[in-house]
């Protein structure tokens, strides 16, 4: 075997190394690249691909499976989004005729029932985001911290705090959707009748104003083990001797988790933040499993009011455009986020 | 049966896997720089796979099914009408053999739970590939008609199955909109009354009420200690919307003008809705805890003695499944206010029921005919709606014993003279989800103990009208 067709092996196992594979085998190619030596015997097979190709051909599954699994519908995602597409034009939806911006000036009309209704959603998403991955990043960092120590019994308090991960999303929704039932529910027999914090009134949890923080709740039940798992795979990396030498120097507990390990997870922090963020601002399973079609305001998260506008309205140019708002939106928050927070870190190191 | 005629008509707490929008919940596979020297990279392939994969939820729902080109093979979705899809089976299967038989065509049955029929048609409409014979709810005839998905029953194919009159009017005219050739034949029909349970209103020494005041006073007579004198599944977008047609149609409430356009904030469909609204609200005669209900509670109630009165759709093992025994519990018309409100009409239900359509992909259209004429037929009309405790939409069927009991006899004088189809425009789905939620908020506002007054009903229906502007 040829030299060239071992670098270019080694490109395409690594995916993005191709640059370097191909670079390497573009010298490595040329006159020099010939048959092999005649003691080879085998005959070769009649057809030889130029070895430039190879990585390419290599990938191409994966690129095809990219496009027909991600690209191919948002383009006609996109596409949906300046058509007229109602129930008049589905069976032949590539009929439908254009509306230009239209569907996105539907969206965008604050003044009028959709665009406000848009804008209500987007504000209780904003919300629960906030809430959702502050309090679940907090939680996962104070559990893995506390977690750090060996004491006994802190395999089986790891496993346990990570079920909530582990089951599935639907009977994990569902079983809170029967805990937070007004009459029958445990949420409220804790709280109204053996803790009695809500002076002998029973709550609703589902429906109505309390909606948001039931959604919070679960959401945050359901995001904090993935911090706690991510934080405490971080932190395995912070060395020891670094909190033995601080607390020779005196410092405290608070101290060593301010200086040491928090700078540490740093870049762990930068790249859980912005997951949970996208888990929750795009959370769909949630509040449909909890609230059924029809959440109340303070339960409708964005991609639930999506579905809502496109699926039970038969709408979808209007729900395209919709869904392509929130791709625009996303990205700039990250691209914003990605762009700021490497910016503080390189000013730091 | 269960909500046979609404396209929202699960509930969450059984909602199975929907196909879309279902966010990512893991990345796809990072792109990796090779030192790894930095976050950056891995953050950015990892949002961006996460962004692809949110913006590729807006597609389409996914495809199903697959229209069966043989002309000895017809594939048939069927509607979940019994206690569970088992029981549907066990209902159908024998009878599809028997069509087997007759006619040499196999009949490949699915039963489709109502969480997923509407989206599997529109998606079967989307893609042509779908079933060759389905069951629609009879309301949702006029949109899927206006998709163009369904095969319309001209004359010809109206004759082929044996002809128009056989069906009655009422539920033939729940099968599309007026003026049109009809989307689908009705299969079952049903209709709303007021169940009462016998051994409570004789225990409170009451008949069962003729006006709504009467239901009303009965109802204060019956709530005592933790029973209510009536149960409403106040979460639910079918039950909330079909409560507001039918008692809408007492107040002579009209939801879409005659050419079709979108008319909610009536000042008839307010006084509609307040009245049903304030059975929680104002007398407090069902349970506030009912606001939230969704998912059958309300059944739950009736046959558990936790309330005494219930408005529900033709059903008999609604109840027995659930220990009742036929007997204990009794019908009459839902009662309308009385005097009757200016404009008012003598209708207090909607023609409900489930209707049968042919695909218009199907490869297969003699076969599918022949299905439906065989559905349709005498005696398969009286074994089915038998096993379902439906009523027959076929005139010659209702004829049998069967269909003589009290309760039937109640129905079929409601279908066949009190009963009006929902409106039959295209936009009656949109109808359903807009006022059935707008009605959901009213009913957790009044059970928060906030007054429901005219003007929040109003603000509440007019915001529901305008998400339908397109």
């Amino acid at each position: 075997m040829t030299s060239a067709h071992v670098s270019s092996g080694s490109g395409v196992s690594s995916g993005a190394n191709v640059s370097s594979g191909t670079a390497r085998e573009g010298r490595a190619g040329g006159p020099r690249h010939g048959r092999p030596p005649a003691s080879r015997n085998r005959p070769r097979s009649r057809f030889r691909l130029p070895p430039r190709l190879l990585p390419y051909l290599l990938l191409a599954p994966a690129v095809v499976a990219e496009l027909i699994v991600h690209v191919v519908p948002i383009a006609v995602g996109i596409w949906m989004s300046f058509r007229e597409l109602t129930l008049f034009y589905i069976r032949d939806w590539a009929k439908a005729p254009g509306k230009g911006f239209g569907n996105y000036r539907v969206a965008v009309d604050f003044d009028a029932a959709i665009g406000k209704d848009l804008l209500t959603s987007f504000l209780v998403t904003a919300g629960v985001t906030v809430l959702a991955v502050g309090l679940s990043w907090l939680l996962g960092t104070a559990a893995a911290i506390l977690m750090q120590d060996r004491f006994r019994g802190r395999g089986l308090l790891r496993a346990a705090f990570l079920i909530p991960y582990a089951l599935p999303v639907y009977a994990a929704v569902m079983t809170w959707g029967f805990l937070f039932q007004r009459d029958t529910g445990m949420v409220n027999h804790v709280l109204a009748d053996q803790l009695h914090l809500t002076g002998g009134d029973r709550p609703f949890w589902l429906i109505g104003g309390n909606g948001f923080w039931a959604l919070v709740t679960v959401i945050v039940w359901r995001s904090w083990p993935f911090a706690f798992l991510v934080l405490m795979a971080g932190l395995q990396n912070v060395p020891r001797d670094l909190y033995e030498a601080s607390a020779l120097d005196g410092a405290g507990v608070w101290r060593q988790v301010r200086h040491i390990t928090l700078p540490a997870l740093r870049p762990i922090n930068q790249v859980l933040v912005l997951v949970l963020f996208l888990w929750t601002f795009n959370d769909f399973n949630t509040p449909f499993v909890l609230f059924g079609k029809a959440p109340p305001t303070g339960g409708d998260l964005i991609s639930l009011h999506i579905y809502r506008a496109s699926f039970l309205t038969w709408n979808f140019g209007t729900g395209s455009a919709m869904s392509v708002l929130l791709l625009l939106f996303l990205l700039l928050v990250t691209a914003v986020y990605l762009i700021a927070t490497s910016r503080r870190r390189s000013a730091h190191a | 049966m269960r909500h046979p005629t609404s396209p929202a008509s699960g509930h969450s707490a059984t909602s199975s896997g929907e196909p879309p929008a279902a966010p990512p919940r893991r990345p796809g596979r990072p792109a990796r720089r090779r030192t790894g020297r930095t976050a950056t990279g891995l953050t950015a392939g990892l949002a961006a796979g996460l962004l692809l994969a949110a913006a590729a939820a807006c597609g389409g729902g996914t495809t199903s099914g697959g229209g069966s080109g043989s002309s000895k093979t017809l594939t048939y979705w069927a509607s979940n009408q019994g206690a569970d899809i088992a029981a549907d089976q066990r209902v159908l299967k024998p009878e599809l053999a028997k069509f087997e038989k007759r006619t040499g065509i196999k009949v490949r049955l699915e039963v489709v739970p109502w969480t997923d029929l509407l989206n599997r048609i529109l998606a079967a409409t989307t893609s042509g590939q779908g079933p060759d014979v389905l069951n629609i709810g009879n309301t949702w005839s006029a949109s899927l008609q206006a998709t163009g998905g369904l095969m319309p029953f001209d004359a010809k194919a109206m004759g082929e199955i044996g002809g128009a009159q056989r069906f009655v009017p009422a539920a033939l005219a729940s099968a599309g909109a007026k003026g049109k050739d009809p989307a689908a034949v009705p299969l079952y029909s049903t209709a709303y009354g007021l169940y009462y349970n016998k051994k409570m209103f004789a225990d409170a020494k009451l008949d069962p009420p003729k006006t709504w005041q009467e239901m009303v006073d009965d109802g204060h007579k019956l709530t005592k200690g933790g029973v209510h004198g009536i149960a409403i599944e106040g979460a639910s977008i079918p039950e909330n919307v079909h409560a507001a047609f039918n008692i809408g149609q007492m107040y002579g409430a009209d939801f879409f003008t005659p050419d079709g356009k979108p008319q909610f904030a009536t000042s008839q469909a307010v006084a509609a809705i307040k009245s049903y609204l304030g059975l929680l609200g104002i007398e407090k005669i069902a349970a506030a805890g009912n606001a939230e209900y969704s998912a059958n509670q309300s059944i739950n109630d009736f046959a558990t003695r936790k309330a005494a009165m219930l408005m529900w759709q033709t059903t008999t093992s609604g109840f027995t499944n659930l220990g009742m025994k036929p007997g204990e519990w009794g019908v009459v018309p839902i009662p309308a206010p009385s005097p009757a409100p200016p404009g008012g009409r003598p209708i207090t239900s909607m023609v409900g029921g489930i209707n049968l359509a042919v695909f218009k992909s199907t490869g297969n259209r003699d076969g599918a005919l022949e299905f439906v004429k065989f559905m349709t037929g005498d005696d398969e009309q009286k074994i089915l709606n038998k096993a379902y405790g439906s009523l027959p939409p076929v005139t010659a069927a209702q004829n049998d014993p069967a269909f003589d009991t009290p309760d039937t006899r109640v129905f079929k004088g409601i279908l066949a003279g009190h009963a009006a189809p929902l409106p039959q425009v295209p936009s009656e789905s949109q109808f359903e989800t807009a006022v059935g939620t707008a009605m959901k908020e009213l009913f957790a506002d009044a059970a928060a103990g906030r007054p429901i007054t005219d003007d929040k009903i109003r603000s509440k229906l007019e915001a529901a009208q305008q998400q339908m502007a397109e």
